[in-house]
């Protein structure tokens, strides 16, 4: 601003650290643990750098399928979240993309039905209607499937609106040009738009598959065996064994492991993230 | 959603609009019909019987001092994260919106707790504050006072509102600065003549221009708490002890998957509904509006 005040700036990168450090704290205080033994982990007072049992601890939960574990490797939960989080990060946009394609660049009767009816999924959150839900694919004999985990999570009024948004700012000298070339609907689709779209084909898949792979209820109630389970939902699992069985040693070593792949994508693709993000919501 | 220029396939539409429409009516539409359907019905655990009641399963609700209590807390819940999770955000993106040099770094540090499902986020916060071995617990009773959220509701609750607003912060932080970065620099830098300093320039001119992003919010983030913290109430506390932390969502998955009691789950359900979708509602007008002007 006009005036210099270099007291004020300071005070404002100082409060600015301490606001980091509040945000950053609770993870490296997590990460510390989890490179503990077991015995200097009940030892009185936890260290705060890391201790020297990193491999070994990491290594224990990724291969090994223990009893804390619930007899799956840390691995195959990884695996299976995987497979989620990519199937409705990728069938979200596929079918947005169709739907969004067909509602900008078609006029047919029953446009604007299919418009609502896409909407209401904004009103229809897997919490309201659990139950329901559950019984449609109990029905389907989805149940403990990935089709189950992925089907029932991909319809998307948000990426809809976001594609249908960006489609309406194509030139209609664009569809004209290619009309008069000689190019179907499904060769515009293919060779123009999609070209086109691809900063928010992959804005839209950041943030789809932070959605996919965060996903807790859906897969807590659809998996029961447990070489489906979903690793955010089996980090639960094993601590739900009673106050004083808890393995801290592999607890926190797979909460680590859990939550780093949707972290390292917000970090690494920062830019395509806060574009989704915002995009996403207007 | 006017484009001049379009196909005028018959068929075509549909064939595309086809898969989505399909789920969502078959995932969406279906269950939530089935649920308005079941919230009139009384049916045994065992589905041998059911039977129309009308609005009894509502009555039956709101006659219940349990649920009003759940629905209180949810209520402190919910304003709690919103209060905690905005301001916190609105106070780092305002500084770091005026320095000058390294905003950008700020932004990388203070954006990735997103990323972090707020199931893990409990079991975060759940080690930190553990009565034995959690190492903040420690720290508080070293210092005199006496932490254990397994034995008192109110530090439950503490807990699980900081858990829940620790992982929005990001969330409300991106969307502050970049309603901050909209506000016209030229604007500050009149007022900055005119003799306005820093607190003056904040209060008149930029918090009234972020009304809207704050608006828009505190509606996001109400939503959040309503709905998206299952996980970190399931991991945390289970809606211990006592009932102190157990809020709407948590108590439709019990009801629905432990308790098997029906009809009130259904009717708890449509309860839910109706607050999403006037949320929804409210949102969807306010961003008409900004539209317009």
């Amino acid at each position: 601003m006009v005036e210099n005040r270099r007291a004020l700036d300071l005070i404002a990168h100082l409060i600015i650290w301490i606001g980091i450090a509040l945000v950053v704290f609770p993870l490296w205080l997590t990460f510390v643990a989890s490179t503990l033994s077991p015995q200097e982990f009940f030892s009185s007072s936890l260290p705060l750098l890391p201790g020297g049992h990193f491999l070994e601890n990491y290594r224990n939960v990724l291969f090994d399928s223990s009893d804390a574990t619930l007899g799956v490797s840390v691995m195959k939960m990884l695996g299976n979240s995987l497979v989620m989080a990519l199937g409705i990060a990728i069938g979200k946009i596929i079918i947005s993309l169709l739907a969004a394609y067909a509602i900008v660049f078609f006029r047919f009767r029953g446009r604007m039905l299919a418009f609502w009816t896409i909407f209401i999924t904004l009103m229809l959150p897997v919490e309201v209607r659990i139950l329901p839900t559950y019984q449609v694919v109990a029905d389907l004999d989805l149940l403990d499937s990935y089709t189950g985990l992925i089907l029932p999570l991909i319809a998307s009024a948000t990426a809809t609106f976001l594609l249908r948004q960006f489609f309406m700012t194509v030139p209609s000298e664009l569809v004209e040009a290619a009309r008069v070339d000689g190019a179907g609907p499904i060769r515009f689709l293919v060779d123009i738009l999609l070209p086109l779209s691809r900063t928010n084909l992959a804005a839209l898949f950041v943030i789809m598959f932070i959605y996919g792979w965060n996903q807790y209820l859906w897969p807590l109630i659809t998996t029961t065996d447990e070489s489906m389970a979903t690793v955010v939902t089996s980090v639960q699992r094993m601590l739900a064994v009673g106050d004083t069985d808890v393995r801290w040693e592999e607890v926190l070593p797979a909460t680590v492991l859990a939550m780093l792949p949707p972290v390292l994508v917000v970090i690494l693709m920062q830019r395509l993230f806060v574009k989704g993000l915002i995009e996403t919501e207007k | 959603m006017q484009t001049s220029a379009v196909f005028t396939h018959r068929r075509l539409p549909w064939l595309l609009l086809a898969p989505q429409l399909a789920v969502t009516i078959i995932f969406f539409v279906w269950p939530a019909i089935e649920a308005v359907y079941q919230s009139f019905l009384r049916e045994d655990a065992f589905g041998l019987s059911r039977q129309f009641v009308g609005l009894e399963n509502f009555t039956a609700l709101f006659e219940d001092t349990r649920y009003l209590h759940v629905a209180g807390n949810t209520l402190v819940f919910s304003l709690g994260v919103t209060a905690v999770s905005m301001s916190l955000a609105l106070l780092l993106a305002v500084l770091a919106n005026g320095v000058i040099r390294g905003a950008g770094f700020y932004k990388l540090l203070l954006v990735w707790p997103y990323a972090v499902a707020p199931a893990l986020a409990g079991i975060i916060w759940l080690f930190m504050f553990h009565p034995t071995i959690g190492p903040v617990a420690q720290l508080i009773d070293s210092l005199g006072g006496h932490w254990n959220h397994q034995t008192n509701g109110t530090q439950a609750m503490i807990l699980v509102i900081l858990a829940a607003s620790w992982k929005q912060i990001s969330y409300n932080f991106l969307f502050f600065l970049a309603g901050l970065q909209a506000i016209p620099r030229s604007l500050l830098e009149a007022a900055a003549i005119d003799g306005a300093g820093p607190f003056k320039r904040f209060k008149d001119i930029v918090f009234p221009l972020l009304s809207p992003t704050s608006f828009f919010l505190l509606v996001v983030n109400i939503v959040y708490a309503f709905f998206d913290t299952f996980g970190t109430i399931h991991t945390m506390t289970r809606g211990g002890p006592g009932d102190s932390t157990r809020i709407l969502v948590y108590k439709v998955y019990e009801d629905s998957f432990i308790g098997l009691n029906l009809g009130s789950s259904a009717a708890q359900s449509v309860i839910l509904l109706l607050v999403v979708s006037g949320l929804t509602v409210i949102q969807f007008r306010y961003i008409e509006r900004r539209v317009q002007y």
